[in-house]
């Protein structure tokens, strides 16, 4: 099985810790750094992708029914959506809560 | 065997470079190190050297540069100096984690202030830390050989590391010596091209430099003190191999009249041929039993050839051309009391600070070390270091 790059020993990465595989920060769980989640009130939600749009991280992805959910692996709370979204469906709660 | 050649030191390094057949250079003028580069202007001017240099407008430019150069796949090289090299601090930590073979000569000088051009240790001192191979030449055909043999050890595919050369500032940089000169086809033959093992490329695009978070950075450390601790292998190998070749012998660790010697005095770069004389003088006409021993392999430090070097000696004595303000030693007697602390029966060491800043260590200032040396072992002085010659 491929190490995960945070499980690998110091001899086993790229010559010069350099990066070779296009894309690989998808690897990172940059979830981790969050304090606060997005919380989306879908009745109030009218699919404008505003948030899909602002997200720095890629984080917004685009549900079956036109509205949009978070990857929650990735989004790191900065909360753009939930000040950009244009009806306010998107709020910000703490993670303990 | 090429001919023998009354030349200037910096112009005989310049003409080792343009043996290795170097791809690109960037340099920035700094005295003691500028006839060097000027030279190496010159021979790619004239159409004698087929290589790209690349005049920058700072140091902290030149080894930038070096490093796209080197990433490129280009053979590179550079030389500097003293401000020069602290001015291309922050580039030189990177340039061994991205594994690239620069090779670059320092001329060694003392830092400003008070201001100074003058020479001693403590330029490559400051940049001890930086993961480098770092080599002491102490004459003019030592910087010519190791020189070429630099471009073979940093290339080598176990090291892929950068590798400075330090030789004295003027005291060797600006002095002409007869130099043996080998020939271009026998250096491609010691030399063959560089073959880079990733080198950047539309084709096979990589990432150079990428964040390394706290989940990499350790290992990423580690790799490199890895590589540069198993360097010192492919150093001795190469030369060897050299030594084979050209029947001129090099070790990472030189004595001198160092068997059975009660005493051994360790000096680093040119000094050391006024402290062999110093020898002479105290073995023969003072019947003394005194050695030499010389470092000429810095970084990887060789802790184990060193152990064996000095094995049997009563007293150690150091000689350091740096000061460490506020330190514990002079940065090599620090490194090798370290190294023999717990051996058994080790020489008793004792750190002298000599030659700062362009002042010259006289055979008299090494005779009065190892007499001081040998009054502080019998006592077993608790000392940290000595500066000698200093005025109070």
């Amino acid at each position: 099985m491929t190490k995960k790059f945070n499980e690998k020993a110091w001899n086993e990465y790229e010559l010069g810790y350099m990066v070779s595989d296009a894309g690989c920060a998808v690897e990172y769980r940059t979830g981790d750094w969050r304090s606060q989640r997005p919380q989306t009130n879908k009745d109030k939600c009218i699919k404008c992708g505003v948030c899909y749009l602002v997200c720095p991280e890629g984080a917004i992805v685009l549900a079956a029914d036109g509205t949009y959910d978070f990857d929650l692996e990735h989004c790191k709370g900065c909360g753009i959506c939930a000040t950009e979204c244009w009806t306010g469906c998107i709020s910000m709660v703490e993670e303990d809560e | 065997m090429g001919k023998r050649v009354g030349i200037e030191v910096s112009l005989a390094i310049s003409e080792a470079v343009k043996l290795a057949n170097v791809d690109a250079i960037a340099a920035y003028p700094i005295t003691p190190q500028t006839h060097i580069v000027e030279h190496l202007s010159e021979l790619v001017a004239e159409g004698e050297l087929d290589a790209a240099f690349i005049p920058v407008e700072s140091e902290h430019s030149a080894m930038s540069v070096c490093a796209g150069t080197s990433a490129a796949g280009a053979r590179t090289y550079t030389a500097t100096s003293s401000q020069g090299l602290a001015l291309m601090n922050e580039i030189l930590f990177i340039i061994p984690a991205l594994r690239l073979p620069v090779v670059m000569t320092i001329a060694n000088r003392s830092l400003s202030g008070p201001i100074s051009i003058w020479n001693d240790h403590s330029d490559i001192m400051s940049v001890r830390d930086t993961g480098w191979i770092a080599i002491f030449a102490e004459n003019g055909q030592e910087s010519f050989d190791l020189t070429l043999m630099s471009f073979k050890i940093a290339e080598d595919h176990r090291v892929l590391l950068p590798i400075s050369v330090n030789l004295d500032g003027f005291t060797l940089s600006h002095v002409i010596e007869p130099h043996e000169f080998l020939d271009q086809e026998e250096v491609d033959k010691f030399l063959p091209d560089y073959e880079p093992l990733v080198q950047l490329n539309p084709d096979k695009p990589v990432s150079m430099g990428t964040v390394g978070i706290p989940e990499i950075y350790t290992e990423a450390k580690k790799c490199l003190d890895e590589t540069l601790i198993a360097s010192e292998a492919v150093v001795k190998e190469v030369f060897a191999e050299f030594g084979e070749m050209f029947g001129r012998h090099y070790k990472v660790v030189e004595s001198y009249r160092a068997e059975g010697a009660e005493t051994l005095l360790m000096t680093m770069g040119c000094v050391s041929e006024t402290a062999m004389e110093a020898i002479d003088k105290m073995r023969d006409q003072d019947n003394r039993s005194v050695g030499l021993v010389r470092l000429r392999l810095w970084r990887p430090f060789p802790a184990n050839v060193l152990r064996a070097e000095v094995a049997g000696a009563k007293t150690l004595a150091i000689i350091d051309r740096a000061i460490s303000p506020g330190g514990t030693a002079g940065p090599v007697a620090g490194e090798v009391r370290s190294a023999l602390y717990s051996v058994e029966g080790a020489p008793y060491i004792a750190s002298f600070i000599a030659g700062l800043g362009g002042r010259d260590i006289t055979i008299d200032d090494f005779i009065s070390v190892v007499d001081q040396a040998e009054e502080m072992a019998e006592s077993n002085e608790i000392h940290q270091y000595k500066i000698i010659g200093v005025r109070e």
